[in-house]
């Protein structure tokens, strides 16, 4: 008797954290959904033909797009990533690959410590290495400064996963009488790529979404421009400055922002593991 | 014989990159030198100059400057990150020109002098503009009257609730709430704060004892807004509040604002008359001039000049990299000062009086490149 | 034809033990990169901001309570501080139990197809860009707080708790909370990935050896699974304490950007990173700007130290791992 309501008693406390469980899980994903829906929403509805060929209007005028903003991040995310991906994947092979390296623990944890460190102080230091020196912001200097947020990430994403590549592969290929290079480069990179992949998509869409680097790096133009030496606009910096502004116009084409530059990231990831799926 | 040729192919430099990340790049590289012809189709390399500065003329800074495109092709990217930013940027050389509602003290006259080995700065006064109070209080529609003690109270944080005695008072006939007041104030250098506090500083012993007069101040109270923008945006989304913004702001976005009591005791609301008579004054040699507090009958009392400003000695400034851009530069301030003035009071800013203006031109003539006169 | 040369030649160099040493030297060249960026970083930012640090002393600076750039001239970070630690161990706290039980509803309790969907969601909801969190916060979650939580809380108070009040705070919608808020929203997804890991290493036979002796799954979950990946799970949420940390879009967005002490619950405060985002491009003195500079060093501080307890504890939880098989 006492024994099966002690059971009982077993049960229910089972049931009952499995529904604190659900609760907590909701709860984690609740703000997601309530974001992604009023993204998509006010997103849809404020998209239109314009938004993609029309440069921004003054402020109080109605109309107009945001065609600047969207080449611009194109633009600079793109050359970030240019930047980032040698030094990225150079470093994590040395991680992986040369463990006895007298340069790998202290690139381990520096890379640690850069991936942890608030991302508006690399545009901070950007500033003060490139803006000042150049005389004059530039979509550059906000590409080197979402680079900076890239190459850790990138870093430790292909340590982890070149650690992964089964040491099989590695001694079949020196077996073979093939210097160590040329297993890392055609062997053991190729077996990772996928995961490689991923962890620069990864590093690329924490980048694309930061606004705060790139306030005093490319800091910003109405119109467009392809010159990265020139000051150039972004969809988070305009999105920034239009969510705080008053005009309902700007509210209306924040959220179009938005959704476009969470198309943008999503895109390029597809685009990333469609290019490197197929080809091999 | 084709092993021998892939060997050869093996670039030092290519070395770290996988022959998948290798394609990879090069999909990236080309999508972007697609997306890039693309986007030159509507562009015509033109001469570009940036500015940054000041977020109270931003709204008529952006139709000039949208205006000057179309009829010449010049494409002046103006940033409105605040007039400490403008100052401040402007010191650095970032910047083509600079723009601020508060004249550049003397010490950072220094600093761009020394910043730039010895030029002079020039103001180029360019638009008047008044900065109001804007309030959103649910249900009360109508003009509410400020004095000097009752705003230096509020944003002092003594005055806390919108049925304060002081506020009944001055307000008997609006039926103001007991909601909590909520200061708005700015959170980045500003020229717009500057003004204000101008103000505040010249009527309250209290608000200069305690805070004082500065682009960026220590404020009592208070949520911070990033740019005139950022400060109508709160005010706006927020019942209860309280904060300062260039007029233009308050009527394109249809936040109510008050009147002020000058000093003659009359109550203003700020209109294009008002704010002209407030420019009623000597204007001193190089334009920097404060005319808060005006002694004028009909002035209203919170009114102010905005310049750009420039460095005499254009190619001091690291941000001018050749005369066409030091002409360029000229020949833009030349047309706001002139053409460029039709379009202020269509957005509510006062037009120069003729002195300012040609105060600005002579001023603009002293402008030179390596020696050489640009005017 | 006439490449055979060189490239016989290109081959025999590349292929002994130089190509190996040429490899090495240009990977590390290149991997040095990150060396250099940590360093310079790390450099420039306590150059830069080591003048108000001697001015006003390495505790002087961290506790000082006035931001004046006018009258007294005189610069401290503890509002600045005092709000990052206030928001971020808020966000932590309010986060960790929903990732928790995520992380445990995914790895251990769904379906294999319903785990997959949460784990797309939990990384997805790190891949969604912080300026949209703070769209989101602005337009959406502020007014709402305000008009259905904040104000009606604040009458009450008014009314029947005037004591309170002085706790409670202006009832703006934009304010401490808020930002405490949309920062833990923001954080579930790094507490609840590393908790996931951290429960997936725990080794299958100590599971089977807790249902054999008759436990509920709970029961296995307690006595088996958390004990060991405890460190990982702690680890997780140094993480999250991290990134909550130097989080500044959105918190600038919805904080209210105040920073007069005592901060309020509904009322505005300012951290670290949203005073540098505000202030930075147009800090005039020098003095202002060397201290928004200083403030940027201190964040890296903290974050080199929180990485660097989060990384040993990570390792250690590694080493119990394998101990363990």
């Amino acid at each position: 008797m006492n024994r099966d309501l002690n059971l009982r008693r077993r049960y229910w406390r089972d049931r009952l954290m499995l529904l604190l469980l659900g609760i907590g899980t909701v709860l984690a994903l609740l703000v997601l959904f309530l974001v992604m829906g009023y993204a998509l929403v006010n997103g849809v509805a404020a998209l239109n033909w314009d938004f993609f060929t029309k440069d921004m209007k003054p402020p109080g005028e109605t109309g107009g797009g945001l065609r600047q903003a969207i080449v611009g991040t194109i633009i600079v995310d793109g050359l970030g990533l240019l930047l980032a991906l040698p030094i990225g994947i150079a470093a994590g092979s040395l991680l992986a690959e040369y463990p006895d390296h007298p340069l790998t623990p202290p690139i381990r944890t520096l890379a640690d410590t850069l991936n942890g460190m608030p991302a508006i102080l690399k545009g901070l230091v950007v500033f003060v290495l490139i803006v000042k020196p150049m005389g004059t912001f530039s979509g550059f200097a906000g590409a080197v400064a979402l680079g900076f947020i890239m190459v850790p990430i990138i870093t430790r994403a292909t340590e982890g996963v070149l650690t992964l590549v089964p040491k099989e592969i590695r001694e079949a290929g020196l077996a073979l009488g093939l210097p160590r290079w040329r297993v890392i480069l055609s062997l053991i990179l190729p077996a990772a790529r996928a995961g490689i992949v991923t962890g620069v998509i990864l590093a690329f869409a924490r980048a694309a979404g930061e606004a705060a680097p790139l306030l005093f790096t490319s800091f910003g133009n109405p119109f467009l421009t392809t010159d990265p030496l020139k000051p150039m606009d972004t969809l988070p910096l305009r999105l920034f400055q239009f969510a705080i502004s008053p005009y309902a116009d700007w509210h209306r084409q924040a959220w179009a922002a938005g959704l476009v530059l969470f198309a943008l990231i999503v895109l390029a990831s597809a685009l990333a593991r469609w290019a490197t799926r197929r080809r091999l | 014989m084709t092993q021998t040729k892939n060997y050869g192919a093996v670039k030092a430099a290519r070395i770290p990159v996988s022959l998948g990340l290798m394609r990879l790049e090069k999909t990236m590289r080309k999508l972007l030198v697609t997306t890039a012809t693309m986007a030159m189709a509507g562009l015509s390399l033109a001469q570009s100059l940036t500015g940054a500065g000041a977020t109270f003329p931003y709204p008529l800074y952006a139709k000039y400057f949208d205006e000057y495109a179309k009829l010449t092709g010049v494409k002046v990217n103006y940033q409105s990150i605040g007039s400490g930013g403008g100052i401040r940027q402007f010191i650095e050389q970032t910047v083509s020109f600079g723009a601020s509602d508060a004249p550049m003290t003397d010490e950072q006259i220094k600093d761009a002098r020394t910043a730039s080995g010895g030029s002079n700065v020039l103001h180029i006064p360019t638009a008047l503009g008044a900065v109001v109070p804007i309030y959103n209080i649910p249900g009360v529609s109508a003009v509410l009257k400020f004095d000097a003690n009752t705003l230096a109270g509020i944003f002092l944080g003594t005055i806390k609730t919108w049925n304060d005695p002081a506020l009944v008072k001055l307000n008997p006939e609006a039926k103001l709430p007991p909601l909590p007041i909520t200061v708005v104030h700015r959170s980045d250098g500003s020229g717009t704060t500057f003004v204000w506090v101008d103000y505040l500083t010249k009527v309250s012993p209290e608000w200069a004892r305690q805070v004082g007069r500065g682009t960026s101040v220590a404020w009592p109270v208070g949520l911070g807004g990033k740019g005139n923008e950022g400060v109508a945006g709160v005010v706006k989304q927020t019942p209860g509040s309280i904060g300062y913004v260039e007029a233009i702001y308050a009527r394109q976005n249809k936040i109510s604002y008050g009147a002020v009591q000058n000093k003659s005791g009359k109550f203003i609301q700020a209109d294009l008359p008002s704010i002209r008579l407030a420019a009623n004054v000597v204007l001193p040699g190089d334009a920097r001039v404060s005319i808060t507090d005006t002694p004028e009958p009909g002035g209203y009392p919170i009114a102010s000049f905005t310049y750009i400003l420039l460095y005499q000695q254009a190619d001091k400034n690291k941000a001018i990299k050749s005369e066409a851009d030091a002409r360029a530069l000229s020949d833009l301030i030349y047309w706001i000062l002139n053409d460029g003035q039709k379009y202020n009071e269509g957005l509510e800013y006062g037009r120069l009086p003729e002195v300012a203006k040609a105060r600005g031109m002579s001023l603009l003539s002293k402008m030179t490149y390596n020696g050489k006169a640009l005017r | 034809m006439q490449q055979t040369a060189p490239s016989h030649h290109r081959r025999s160099l590349a292929y002994s033990a130089s190509g190996d040493r040429v490899f090495s030297v240009i990977i590390a060249l290149l991997a040095s990169g990150v060396l250099i960026l940590a360093v310079l970083m790390a450099w420039e930012l306590y150059s830069g901001g080591a003048d108000p640090i001697r001015r006003f002393g390495l505790l002087g600076f961290l506790t000082g309570t006035e931001w004046d750039p006018v009258i007294k001239k005189q610069f401290g970070a503890w509002p600045y501080v005092l709000g990052t630690i206030l928001t971020s161990i808020g966000a932590l706290l309010l986060s960790f139990f929903p990732a928790l039980g995520a992380a445990i509803y995914a790895a251990e309790y769904a379906p294999r197809p319903v785990a997959v969907v949460i784990n797309y969601l939990l990384d997805l909801t790190a891949a969604v860009p912080s300026v949209i969190y703070g769209l989101w916060g602005i337009f959406i979650m502020a007014p709402f707080l305000r008009d259905h939580f904040y104000l009606p809380t604040y009458l009450w108070a008014a009314n029947h708790a005037p004591g309170l009040l002085p706790f409670l705070g202006n009832p703006s919608g934009y304010g401490l909370l808020t930002a405490i808020l949309i920062l833990a929203a923001m954080v579930v997804p790094f507490t609840a990935a590393l908790a996931r890991d951290a429960i997936a290493l725990v080794p299958a036979p100590q599971r089977e050896a807790a249902y054999a002796l008759g436990a509920t799954r709970w029961e296995v979950m307690q006595m088996a699974v958390l004990p060991l990946s405890r460190t990982g799970i702690i680890a997780g949420a140094f993480l999250a304490l991290g990134r909550a940390l130097g989080e500044t879009m959105a918190v600038t967005m919805v904080i209210g950007n105040s920073h007069k002490l005592p901060y309020t619950l509904f009322g505005g405060a300012a951290t670290m990173p949203s005073v540098i985002a505000n202030e930075f491009t147009e800090a005039v003195e020098p003095l202002h700007l060397e201290s928004l500079i200083a403030l940027g060093f201190y964040l890296f501080i903290v974050a080199l130290v929180l990485n660097i307890v989060g990384g040993l504890i990570i390792r250690r939880q590694a080493a119990l791992a394998r101990g363990v098989l």
